[in-house]
């Protein structure tokens, strides 16, 4: 074992070339999640909302769509958004925010079923009381089926996210210097230490996974208890 | 007041046929009245409440609220004059009581401190606590508490008309006694008229001024509960009321109003041991109560028996009937001293007088 190699190589495992070039490594990897995280959410709780609201064909586009995107591999949609892009559009958009892009469609179509699910679970009983008290469609929507049903989602909603800290690695194939491609870069310029740089790796995906779901048991006990 | 005309309902199905839930239901209640719609699953009864607040649509006739047809008004204006319970009590998880019990008022923008008096007001008139309850979640009370509150939320408005879908069925049996008992003095006060969705005849007959009987989506028979029982408009009302539907005529009287009827005289605790024999009289079996100034029974006296017997059973006022007759059975007693709360002497109840009752038509 040479530790002394991973080492040397820390701050470019960790972030890169920052402050002196761009950021890459594991805090690439780390802003990458968050943000195609954040946008998974937003579009999963939307599109479910959307898949419980409308009714007839804006429906029946909207499930087609979702059912699309869970049918392609992300890599196939990281390809599309950054070639197909910008012979489409004439648009340059920058590898990061092709892989965002690519992720938080994913995650997001994902989701949407599950929140969907969520609030069909929250009950016929519940949208009645609603609506018997006088409230809108859209105000027992707002008030009582998607707070109940947030709370029903969070197990989905982190498996998810567990699953795009991992997806972060395929943005390696448009050369975005994230953890797994600074690892690639290392393996290749040592040639002998594939061992140690490997298992690095592994247990650094290993440590953000785990302490995303410790952080998501806490939060959903303190949900139950209130 | 509340009047359906002709109120129907038909659903499609999938193989192009269309069912009729709801046939041309007419119905009348007054302000005040309780009206209970009474048949088996999926006779109707639920679809007819939900077509009055528009949960569901009415393919066919109207409903009008104090004169006013319901079509004209909008569909949350409409609600809100509304109250309604739900099967399932259908209290927010997500929200305290006091939210609960609040959100409408709380959601238009309304004077803070009368919606929240409101809702302490409520409480109180349901023997709840508003300072141990208010700030508490619905799953932090018992099924009976829930069941309150549901109704509170329905009253909160103040809505002229209140619909409860099988309100105490998710109560257990005795919790359902006491809740159903506390509904009927709330009601009675708040002066609200109710229509009430039920399967169970007891409740029917405890709540009711009206029951209106339903089969394959019909009102087969619309009268007061006592008339539902001596006279069940064919077999089937016959049979869903059930074939005890006479012994549970005894669930409609108190024992007030039959001891007042009785036109026994009464013994004075004053008089000599002699004057009360004479008044007994030659007859056997003879059975006279003994009252003292203020009208309180002492006890009785009997032909064949010397002294002053003390009794062994009385009646209160407000039982009813199927208690005093039990009680009878129990001390086998051919009749019980009726009683009011400062323990006056009002009459007596005999088997014999219950059975007269029973047999006679309404």
């Amino acid at each position: 074992m040479n530790a002394q190699l991973i080492l040397d190589n820390l701050p470019t495992l960790l972030w890169g070339a920052y402050p002196n070039g761009p950021l890459g490594g594991l805090a690439l990897t780390l802003l990458l999640a968050s943000l195609a995280g954040l946008g998974s959410a937003l579009l999963g709780v939307a599109g479910g909302v959307a898949l419980t609201m409308w009714q007839g064909w804006p429906k029946r586009l909207l499930a087609a769509l979702v059912g699309f995107l869970r049918a392609i591999p992300v890599l196939m949609l990281i390809f599309w958004a950054y070639f197909l892009l910008p012979i489409l559009f004439g648009v340059d958009i920058p590898e990061i925010a092709t892989v965002v892009a690519a992720l938080a469609l994913i995650g997001g179509a994902y989701l949407a079923h599950g929140a969907a699910a969520g609030l069909a679970a929250v009950g016929r009983g519940q949208w009645q009381a609603g609506l018997s008290l006088g409230l809108s469609r859209w105000q027992t929507l707002r008030l009582i089926a998607l707070p109940q049903a947030l709370r029903m989602m969070l197990p989905s909603f982190v498996n998810q996210w567990v699953a795009l800290i991992k997806d972060t690695s395929l943005a390696y194939i448009v050369g975005v210097s994230e953890l797994t491609y600074v690892a690639t870069q290392l393996n290749n310029r040592t040639l002998v230490y594939p061992t140690e740089v490997f298992l690095f790796v592994g247990l650094m995906y290993f440590l953000l996974c785990s302490s995303l779901q410790l952080a998501a048991a806490h939060w959903s006990r303190r949900l139950r208890v209130a | 007041m509340i009047r359906l005309e002709q109120l129907t309902k038909r659903f499609a199905q999938k193989h192009g046929q269309s069912v009729t839930v709801v046939d041309s239901v007419d119905l009348q209640v007054a302000r005040g009245e309780i009206c209970v719609l009474l048949g088996a699953s999926g006779c109707g009864k639920t679809t007819t409440l939900k077509m009055i607040n528009r949960l569901i649509t009415p393919s066919e006739g109207r409903v009008l609220i104090d004169g006013a047809d319901t079509r004209d008004i909008d569909t949350v204006t409409l609600r809100r004059r509304i109250g309604y319970v739900i099967q399932q009590i259908g209290l927010f998880p997500n929200m305290t009581i006091e939210d609960n019990i609040t959100v409408v008022p709380r959601l238009l923008g309304l004077d803070k401190a009368a919606y929240r008096n409101r809702a302490r007001e409520l409480m109180a008139l349901v023997q709840m606590d508003p300072a141990h309850f208010l700030k508490r979640y619905p799953k932090e009370l018992s099924g009976g508490q829930q069941q309150r509150i549901g109704v509170i939320r329905a009253l909160a408005a103040d809505p002229p008309v209140l619909l409860m879908d099988e309100p105490f069925g998710a109560v257990d049996p005795i919790n359902r006694e006491s809740i159903q008992a506390e509904f009927f003095a709330l009601q009675r006060e708040l002066n609200t008229t109710v229509l009430m969705v039920s399967h169970d005849i007891d409740e029917a007959i405890k709540l009711g001024d009206k029951v209106a009987v339903f089969r394959q989506g019909r009102i087969v028979q619309c009268a007061s509960p006592d008339t539902v029982l001596a006279e069940p408009a064919d077999d089937f009302v016959a049979s869903f009321v059930g074939h005890d539907r006479i012994l549970k005529r005894l669930l409609l009287v108190q024992a007030g109003s039959l001891a007042e009827q009785g036109g026994e005289p009464v013994l004075s605790e004053a008089a000599s041991e002699a004057e009360q024999r004479a008044a007994l009289g030659e007859r056997r079996h003879r059975a006279l109560p003994v009252i003292d100034a203020a009208g309180r029974a002492q006890g009785y006296v009997a032909t064949g028996r010397a002294g002053l017997q003390p009794f062994r059973a009385i009646a209160r006022a407000d039982e009813d009937l199927r208690v005093v007759l039990a009680r009878l059975y129990e001390h086998r007693l051919d009749w019980l001293p009726v009683l009011d709360a400062d323990q006056r002497y009002l009459g007596r109840v005999s088997q014999r007088q219950i059975a007269d009752y029973l047999g006679a038509p309404v």
